[in-house]
C-alpha cells in the first residue's frame, strides 16, 4: 500500500512540477503548483507528519497559492510572450542544474544508513510537536510571528499606494 | 703616549666654512665671507702642523748617510683614528670612517692645506669683482674638505668618498661661470670622464673586498705581507682597475681630455684643483696602495708606460697652443705623466717629491697667468700679448722663477724631483732606459714650450691694443711671491750636502716607513751626476731653441709651421682626440639614447606597457560590464552555477577522483 | 504481487524526489518569463526542501526536523506576501511582468 501511494502521489508531484514549467499562462502554473502541494501533503502523511500535512494544505495550498492566484488575476497577467531571453541562463544555468542534481543524487544513492519509511512507527503526534514548539522553541515562534507582522506591514505599504509610485508608465 | 690628534678637525674646518659661506654667504658682508673662507684652510693647515708637532720632534735630526731611515723618531705611526660609530658591518666585512696619519699623508696635507691657503688668499683679490663671491669660496672650502678626507682616508671607501667629492667640487668650480655654455659643457665633460675612471676604482674595490675581505689599507698590506703567493693574477686586475681610476682623476691617457677644457673655470681654480691638488689625487692613490702595485710587475709596467706616453704626448700638444692656460694645462698633464712614470718604476718617494715641487711651481705659473689675464682685462691669447715685462714686473719675475723651475734648471725645484724620477727609471733595465729617453725628450719639449710662453707673453713689443695693463693687487702678489720662494727652495729638501748631487735620502728616508726602502737611491753617484747633466743640458737646449724661434722679429716658427702644415694642424688640433672620441663614443651613445632608449624603450616598451595595462583594465572592464546586465535570469543562472560549484567542491571526493584518473587513462600514468 | 505491494519505500526515494523537485524549481526559475511564475518556482524549491526535512525527521525520529518545516512554511508565507507586494509595485512602475524587461539594475 505504502508503495502504491508513494508512486501515485510522487507521480502527481512530478507531473505538477513539470506542468508548471510547460504552461505558458501563469494561472495554469499556479494550479499545477497547487497539485504539487497537495500531493506533498499526502507524502508528509506517509512519513508520519500529520500536523505538517494539514498545515501544508491549509497554509501553502490554501493561503499562499490563493494569494498567488489573486495577484495573477489582479495584474491581469496574460500569456507569456517571447522576449529577449538570456543566453547565460541557458548555457550556464542548465549545466549547473544538471550538476547539482547529479551530485545530490549521487550522494543520496551512496549514503548508507538510510532506512525505509515505516508507516507504523514514525507518526509524530501534534502533541509532541507543540510540546517542543511552545517550550524549547518559544522564542523563534514568537519571532516568526513578529516577522509575519512585519511582512503584512510591508506588503500593505508597498502594494497599498494609490498612484503614489505608479505614475511611471515604464518605457524601456 | 702621545695625545689624541683630533684628525677630524682637519676636514671639519673647511666643511664648516663651506656651510657658512654656502648658506649665509649672500647675506654676509664681503669681508666676513673672505675671513671665514680664509680661516678654514688656515686653521686646517695649523691643525696639520699641530699633528706633525705632536708626533715629531721639532728639530729634524742630523742625517748620516745610510742611516737616515733610523734618524727620524716616530711615535706609533701610522696613526689611525676611527669614528666610534660603525659604518658598514656585513658579515665579516667591517668598514668604518677611519683616518690614517702617516708621513705620506702629512706631506700631502701640508701641500693641500698650505698651497690651498695661498690660493684662497689669491682668490680674494682675483674674484673681488665677481657676483658669485660667496658661492666661489664655499665651493673652494667644500673642495678642501673632500680633498683632506681623501688624503686622510684609512680605507678605500672613505677615499672613494673624498674622490667623488673632489670630482663634484671640480664640476661646480669648472662650471662656475655657468651662464657660459662652454663652461657648463666643460664641467659636464670633466665629471663624466672622471666617472669612467671612478668605475675602475669601484671595480677595484669590489675585487679587494672579494679577495681580501677588507678595504683598510693597513690590513691589505698585512695580508699581502703574510702570503707571498699573491702575485699577478687578481692583484694585477685590481691594480689595473685602480690605474684606470687614477687615469681618470689625474688626466692620463686616454682620459685626459677633460683637463684642457677645465680651464674654463676661474684661474685660481685651475691652479688649485687642476695643478696642485685634485689631479694629484691619482698619484697619491697609487702611492697609498703601493703594496698592491709592488706585487704586480705587469701593472707597474703599465703605469710607467702610460705615464711616459702621456708625458710626451701632452708635451707635443703644448708646443703649439695659443691660449696661455691651455699651455699650462697640457704642461700639467705632462708633469703628471712624470709622476706616474716615477710610480711605475716603484720610485714612489720620487713621484711624491715631484708632486710637491710641481704643486709649487705649477700653482705659481697658473696664478701668474691669472695675474697676466687680470692685468690685461681678460685676454688669454698668447699671440696678443707681449712686452709685459715692463708693465707687470713682479708677475714677470715670479713667472721667470716658475719657468726655470719647470724646465729643470738648477738650483730651482723642478730639477731635483725630475732627476730623481729619471734616474730611477734609468736603473730599471733596458725598458727603463727607453723610458728615461722619453723622459729626457719630454724635458726638452717642456723647456721649449715653457720658454716659448715666457717669450711670447713678456718679451717684445706689445701686440695688443690694450695699453692699460696693470699690476695685481697685493692680495694676489703675496701668494705669488711665497710660491716663488718655495719653487726656488723646495727642491733642496732632497739635497744632501756632503755626498752625491741629488741625494734623496732625506726625503725618501722620511717616507721610508711608508714605502719601504725602495725610495732610497743608492749606488752610483757618478751615473747620477751624468744623467743630471744630460737633463740640464737638454733644458738649456730647449731654452735656446725657444729663443731662436720666438725672439723679436724671428720668423722661424712661422716658417716651420708653413713647411709642415699637416704636422702643425695635427698638433694644434690636439691630435683630433676630442673629435675622435666624439665620433666613436659620444655620437653613437647619443644616437643609441635617442633612437633605441628614447624611441624603442621609452616610448615603445615603457609607454607600451603602460598603454597595455590601461588597455587591459579597460578591456576587462568592458567584458565584465556585460556580465552586469540587470537580467534576472542570467543572475539566477550564475547563482545556480556558483551553487553547483560549491556543491561539487564539497561533495566530490577529489583525492579519489584524481587517484582514479590514471586508471582511466593508462597512458598518462607515472608522470 | 502482495510481496511487491508490501514492500517498504526506501527513504532515498523520498530524497530523490525532493532533489528532483528542487531542480525543477531551479529550471523553472531559469526559463520562465513571467515574474509571477518565477516566484512560483521559488515556492516549488522550498517545497522540495521541506520534503527532505520531513524525510530526515522521520528517519531520526526528530521532531525538530518537522518544526523546521513549520518555520519554513511561516517564512515562505511572509516572503510570498512581501514578494507579491513588490511584484505589484514593479508592475505599477513598469507596466510589464516580463522578467527580461525589468533590468533597471544594469550597469
Amino acid at each position: 500500500m505504502h508503495l502504491i501511494l508513494f508512486i501515485v502521489f510522487a507521480g502527481f508531484c512530478l507531473a505538477g512540477a513539470i506542468n508548471l514549467l510547460l504552461q505558458s499562462h501563469p494561472i495554469n502554473s499556479a494550479l499545477s503548483l497547487i497539485v504539487v502541494m497537495t500531493s506533498l501533503a499526502v507524502l508528509y502523511l506517509l512519513l508520519g507528519a500529520e500536523f505538517l500535512a494539514i498545515a501544508q494544505v491549509i497554509v501553502y495550498a490554501g493561503a499562499i497559492m490563493v494569494l498567488f492566484t489573486f495577484v495573477v488575476m489582479l495584474l491581469n497577467a496574460g500569456r507569456e510572450d517571447r522576449t529577449l531571453g538570456s543566453r547565460a541562463a541557458l548555457r550556464v544555468g542548465f549545466p549547473a542544474v544538471v550538476a547539482i542534481l547529479a551530485v545530490i543524487a549521487t550522494v543520496i544513492l551512496r549514503a548508507q544508513g538510510l532506512g525505509v519509511a515505516r508507516l507504523s512507527e514514525g507518526i509524530t503526534s501534534t502533541e509532541e510537536l507543540s510540546a517542543v514548539l511552545f517550550t524549547k522553541l518559544l522564542l523563534p515562534f514568537e519571532v516568526t510571528s513578529v516577522l509575519i507582522l512585519i511582512a503584512i506591514l510591508g506588503a500593505v505599504a508597498m502594494a497599498g499606494h494609490d498612484g503614489g509610485d505608479g505614475e511611471r508608465t515604464g518605457g524601456k | 703616549m702621545n695625545g689624541y690628534l683630533h684628525l677630524w678637525l682637519i676636514p671639519l674646518l673647511p666643511f664648516v666654512g663651506f656651510l657658512i659661506n654656502g648658506i649665509l654667504g649672500n647675506r654676509l658682508p664681503k669681508w666676513l665671507v673672505s675671513t671665514v673662507a680664509l680661516l678654514a684652510p688656515l686653521a686646517a693647515f695649523v691643525a696639520v702642523l699641530d699633528a706633525y708637532a705632536s708626533l715629531y720632534p721639532l728639530v729634524p735630526p742630523v742625517c748620516v748617510p745610510g742611516n737616515c731611515a733610523n734618524a727620524w723618531h716616530y711615535i706609533s705611526l701610522p696613526y689611525v683614528e676611527t669614528c666610534p660609530m660603525p659604518w658598514i658591518r656585513i658579515g665579516a666585512l667591517h668598514i668604518d670612517f677611519s683616518f690614517v696619519f702617516d708621513q705620506l699623508s702629512l706631506v700631502m696635507l701640508l701641500v693641500v692645506t698650505g698651497v690651498g691657503f695661498l690660493i684662497h688668499v689669491y682668490s680674494v683679490g682675483y674674484m673681488n669683482d665677481d657676483e658669485g663671491y660667496a658661492r666661489y669660496f664655499s665651493y673652494l672650502n667644500l673642495f678642501l674638505f673632500f680633498m683632506t678626507v681623501l688624503v686622510l682616508a684609512g680605507n678605500a671607501l672613505v677615499m672613494f668618498v673624498g674622490w667623488e667629492g673632489v670630482g663634484l667640487a671640480s664640476y661646480l668650480l669648472i662650471g662656475f661661470y655657468f651662464q657660459k655654455k662652454s663652461a657648463a659643457d666643460a664641467g659636464k665633460k670633466a665629471f663624466i670622464v672622471n666617472r669612467i675612471g671612478d668605475f675602475g676604482f669601484l671595480i677595484a674595490m669590489f675585487l679587494l673586498v672579494a679577495n681580501f675581505g677588507t678595504l683598510t689599507f693597513t690590513e691589505i698590506a698585512t695580508k699581502l705581507g703574510q702570503d707571498p703567493g699573491w702575485t699577478g693574477g687578481v692583484v694585477t686586475m685590481i691594480t689595473l682597475c685602480l690605474m684606470l681610476g687614477a687615469a681618470g682623476k689625474s688626466a692620463q691617457l686616454p682620459l685626459y681630455i677633460w683637463l684642457p677644457d677645465a680651464m674654463e673655470g676661474p684661474t685660481p681654480v685651475s691652479a688649485l684643483i687642476h695643478a696642485a691638488t685634485m689631479v694629484t689625487a691619482g698619484v697619491y692613490m697609487v702611492a697609498r696602495t703601493h703594496v698592491l702595485f709592488d706585487h704586480s710587475p705587469f701593472a707597474l709596467g703599465v703605469v710607467a708606460i702610460v705615464g711616459a706616453a702621456t708625458a710626451i704626448f701632452a708635451a707635443t700638444i703644448a708646443l703649439v697652443q695659443n691660449d696661455i692656460k691651455r699651455v699650462l694645462a697640457y704642461s700639467t698633464i705632462s708633469q703628471l705623466g712624470y709622476m706616474f712614470l716615477g710610480c711605475g718604476v716603484a720610485a714612489y718617494s720620487a713621484a711624491i717629491f715631484h708632486l710637491v715641487t710641481h704643486a709649487f711651481f705649477k700653482a705659481l705659473l697658473f696664478l701668474a697667468a691669472g695675474s697676466v689675464i687680470h692685468g690685461l682685462g681678460g685676454e688669454q691669447d698668447l699671440r696678443k700679448m707681449g712686452g709685459l715685462w715692463k708693465k707687470l714686473p713682479i708677475t714677470f719675475a715670479v713667472t721667470t722663477v716658475g719657468v726655470l723651475a719647470i724646465a729643470g734648471i738648477p738650483p730651482f725645484a723642478g730639477l731635483f724631483s725630475k732627476d730623481a724620477i729619471l734616474y730611477a727609471a734609468f736603473l730599471q733595465g733596458p725598458n727603463g732606459k727607453l723610458l728615461w729617453f722619453v723622459g729626457v725628450v719630454t724635458a726638452l719639449l717642456t723647456s721649449f714650450y715653457m720658454f716659448r710662453l715666457w717669450y711670447l707673453a713678456f718679451w717684445g713689443k706689445p701686440r695688443s691694443e690694450d695699453v692699460h695693463a696693470h699690476e695685481s693687487p697685493w692680495s694676489m702678489r703675496g701668494p705669488l711671491l711665497i710660491l716663488a720662494l718655495l719653487s726656488i727652495s723646495g727642491g733642496w729638501i732632497g739635497i744632501e750636502r756632503s755626498a752625491g748631487w741629488v741625494n734623496m735620502e732625506r726625503f725618501s728616508g722620511f717616507l721610508a716607513p711608508v714605502f719601504g726602502a725602495r725610495g732610497a737611491t743608492e749606488g752610483n753617484a757618478q751615473l747620477e751626476l751624468t744623467l743630471s747633466a744630460v737633463a740640464v743640458g737638454v733644458a738649456l737646449l730647449g731654452w735656446l731653441a725657444a729663443y731662436l724661434f720666438y725672439r723679436e722679429k724671428s720668423t722661424v716658427a712661422t716658417r716651420l709651421a708653413g713647411a709642415l702644415p699637416g704636422g702643425y694642424k695635427l698638433l694644434a688640433n690636439k691630435y683630433f682626440v676630442d673629435e675622435f672620441y666624439g665620433a666613436t663614443v659620444v655620437k653613437p651613445l647619443l644616437g643609441f639614447s635617442k633612437y633605441i632608449l628614447g624611441w624603442v624603450v621609452d616610448v615603445g616598451i615603457v609607454g607600451g606597457a603602460a598603454w597595455l595595462l590601461g588597455g587591459i583594465a579597460l578591456l576587462t572592464g568592458a567584458i565584465l560590464q556585460r556580465w552586469q546586465s540587470g537580467n534576472l535570469r542570467s543572475y539566477a543562472a550564475w547563482l545556480a552555477a556558483g551553487a553547483a560549484a560549491v556543491l561539487l567542491f564539497l561533495l566530490v571526493p577529489w583525492t579519489m577522483v584524481l587517484a582514479a584518473l590514471p586508471a582511466i587513462h593508462p597512458g598518462v600514468a607515472g608522470h | 504481487m502482495s510481496s511487491f505491494l508490501a514492500q517498504e519505500v526506501p527513504l532515498s526515494w523520498y530524497l530523490l524526489l525532493s532533489a528532483a523537485l528542487f531542480s525543477l524549481g531551479v529550471v523553472g526559475f531559469l526559463i520562465k518569463r513571467n515574474l509571477i511564475t518565477v516566484f512560483m518556482s521559488i515556492e516549488l524549491m522550498l517545497n522540495g526542501v521541506n520534503l527532505s526535512f520531513v524525510t530526515f525527521a522521520h528517519q531520526w525520529h526528530a521532531v525538530k526536523g518537522q518544526i523546521f518545516v513549520f518555520f519554513v512554511m511561516m517564512v515562505a508565507a511572509a516572503e510570498a506576501a512581501v514578494g507579491l507586494a513588490i511584484i505589484i509595485a514593479v508592475f505599477r512602475a513598469r507596466a510589464t511582468l516580463a522578467v527580461d524587461r525589468i533590468d533597471l539594475m544594469k550597469l
